[in-house]
């Protein structure tokens, strides 16, 4: 049976996804966290797997309690299993650690997968570390920024962008795939399903002792924070207001040159024809 | 925890370079490797160390001797027609040798899609940190790499260092450094160092690769650059920024909500996850400036920003900052520059 196993991180919900283009401003009665956009993708590509080849998805995820959130969702779209990695030791782990406790989980949990799916990377950092060294870690072949893929056999076929030449690959099985967000648009939630998630699952809780690991996030990651800071900016600003079109003449007479000048065109003279 | 860990103090005695990985597979679009030698040797002037680059691939000579008449001092090359295709897994296996054995004191690696994919794996392979998209790196007075990142989603920057493993390893995304000017008289130490014959089997093979079909004009050589943020508010707003740009002879650039609202194609995201640009003239409509996007704006010239909002970022970074609605203004400039560019 196709054993998959998809990695999800629960993200702050991304200012840009609920903005009112009405009001100008943000929406944030919203939920306080979502399941990070690749990671859905990846969990859709999971999906059509199962679809397509029946199988059984263990969907896995590190964060705080409430990243459980995410997991009962995967559960209501159609994850059989589900694991939560959750310890205040594991705070503060850099992709390094992060990667680290991720493979012991899945060598514990679920040794005989096949596949790996990951998003390619989280909307709140951004890195896209965590799939490639998770395949490090768990010394399998991997493969990032995956858009396609079809399973025959024991191959993986996929296909993806990358640097301005579109690859066609093949991988042995087992491997990993991180997962774009320009395909595989995920399902939509059905309401039955969000009942049973609560009702029926239970889902694998798990801390730092029960994968046997003596670690501190922050102490173990390899990187660390120096400090965190606001840059200024250096620019000094002319400000313009007023109507639109006496803007824009002001605008023309002041930088027109400059502007002209790029665009070998003279913006300046026509006004003073006038 | 890791057996590849390795501590500083293993390395003191060791070599000190900066090695830049050679990655040349987009040469003629991507210079980023040259922007890393010249970055690397504003730090190897501080750390007395030697720049070097590192390249694989089948007919290097062309790449190496670039690499030194943008600043490598030495070019560690392997060279062998089975290296012609990118190959991820030997690629990979390839550094992680060449490391062990000459231990670098910081590896730089562009953050290119090959690179991004590259990077974090070399990184576990030799037990080191990793921070990805550096918008800045410089030596403290520990003679410690400080990697300087966008953080926490906003507007905020972090100061990252990896202060026992080594080597220290960053991403860095094309257009953050100046390239330095060349010089082919400059002359540097090449290195060749035999493919190995033990390599593992690949288990990921590139069965089939093309270029993608390219349009027109790039927005990363763009001179006057028009870039949109979710203010200009529309799909169909959006649009008049095509017909700004077409008059000014300049490419559109977008925010990420725009491209995630689908206003406009995901290769013209400006910022950490998009492009870098540097024009001589950046119109800004209605972009608030967050770090993730102004990060990549740096290097533009004069910035004229319009936001109906005075206190956004964006219009702090401005020279012009018009308060206005984006969608109006962008109107009133097309209709103005109508009667004045008569060509
Ligand atoms: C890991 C990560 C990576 C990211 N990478 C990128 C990236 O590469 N590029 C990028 O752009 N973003 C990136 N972002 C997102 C970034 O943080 C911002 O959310 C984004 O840049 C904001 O886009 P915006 O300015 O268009 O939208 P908003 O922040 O919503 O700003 C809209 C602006 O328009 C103004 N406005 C509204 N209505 C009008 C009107 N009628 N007329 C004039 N002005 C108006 C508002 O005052 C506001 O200033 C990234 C975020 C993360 C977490």
């Amino acid at each position: 049976m196709l054993n998959l196993i998809v990695c999800i991180k629960q993200v702050p919900m991304v200012s840009e996804l609920n903005w009112d283009p009405r009001t100008g401003t943000l929406k944030r009665d919203l939920a306080e966290g979502m399941m990070n956009p690749a990671c859905h993708h990846a969990l859709e590509a999971a999906l059509r797997l199962k679809d397509l080849h029946g199988g059984h998805i263990t969907a896995i995820t590190m964060g705080p309690p409430m990243a459980e959130e995410v997991l009962r969702e995967a559960l209501a779209i159609g994850a059989d299993r589900c694991i939560l990695l959750t310890d205040r030791r594991m705070a503060g782990a850099d992709t390094f650690m992060t990667s680290f406790i991720l493979a012991r989980a899945i060598e514990k949990e679920c040794p005989d997968f096949n596949i790996v799916l990951c998003g390619c990377h989280t909307s709140d950092s951004e890195t896209a570390q965590v799939g490639p060294q998770l395949a490090e870690e768990l010394k399998i072949p991997g493969a990032a920024y995956v858009e396609w893929l079809e399973l025959k056999e024991n191959v993986l076929r996929m296909k993806r962008l990358s640097d301005n030449f579109l690859e066609t690959l093949e991988m042995d099985l087992p491997g990993l795939v991180t997962v774009t967000t320009s395909q595989y648009q995920p399902r939509y939630v059905p309401l039955a399903g969000i009942q049973d998630a609560y009702d029926k699952y239970d889902i694998t809780t798990l801390d730092a002792d029960d994968l046997k690991l003596k670690i501190t996030g922050i102490k173990d990651s390899p990187t660390r924070i120096l400090k965190v800071y606001s840059p200024d900016s250096k620019k000094k600003n002319i400000e313009m207001k007023g109507p639109a079109k006496i803007i824009v003449e002001e605008l023309l007479e002041k930088f027109g040159r400059k502007i002209g000048g790029e665009i070998q065109k003279d913006l300046k003279a026509y006004g003073q024809d006038q | 925890m890791n057996q590849t860990a390795q501590t500083a103090t293993a390395y003191t005695a060791k070599a000190k370079d900066i090695w830049v990985f050679g990655d040349y597979r987009n040469y003629f679009q991507t210079r980023v490797t040259l922007q890393l030698l010249s970055r690397a040797g504003d730090l190897a002037a501080k750390t007395g160390s030697a720049v070097c680059a590192v390249v694989f691939g089948h007919n290097l000579d062309e790449y190496v001797n670039e690499y030194i008449a943008h600043g490598a001092d030495k070019v560690y090359v392997i060279e062998h027609l089975s290296l012609k295709k990118y190959s991820m897994e030997i690629y990979i296996s390839l550094m992680e040798r060449l490391a062990k054995q000459y231990m670098p004191d910081i590896i730089l690696v562009g953050a290119t899609s090959f690179g991004r994919e590259f990077a974090p794996r070399v990184a576990k392979r030799l037990g080191t940190g990793l921070t990805a998209d550096c918008v800045g790196l410089d030596i403290n007075e520990d003679g410690i790499l400080v990697q300087t990142a966008p953080a926490f989603g906003g507007n905020l920057l972090a100061e990252i260092i990896t202060p026992e493993r080594r080597p220290q390893m960053a991403t860095v995304r094309p257009g953050t450094f100046q390239e330095i000017p060349h010089d082919y008289i400059r002359k540097g130490q090449v290195i060749r160092i035999p493919m190995p014959e033990d390599l593992p089997k690949e288990r990921l093979k590139i069965v089939h690769y093309q270029r993608k079909p390219h349009r027109g004009q790039r927005i990363e050589d763009a001179d006057v650059v028009i870039c949109g943020g979710r203010g200009m508010g529309s799909k169909n707003r959006f649009k008049k920024l095509f017909e700004l740009a077409r008059l000014l002879g300049g490419e559109v650039g977008a925010t990420r909500p725009v491209v995630y609202s689908d206003w406009a194609d995901p290769e013209l995201l400006v910022g950490q996850a998009g492009k870098h640009i540097n024009p001589n003239v950046l119109f800004s409509f209605g972009v608030s400036g967050a770090i993730q996007h102004t990060a990549a704006i740096r290097d533009a010239g004069l910035i004229i920003a319009v936001n109906k909002n005075p206190n956004a970022t964006m219009m702090k970074k401005a020279d012009v900052a018009i308060v206005a609605d984006a969608n109006q203004l962008c109107v009133a400039l097309i209709k103005e520059l109508k009667k004045r560019i008569r060509s």
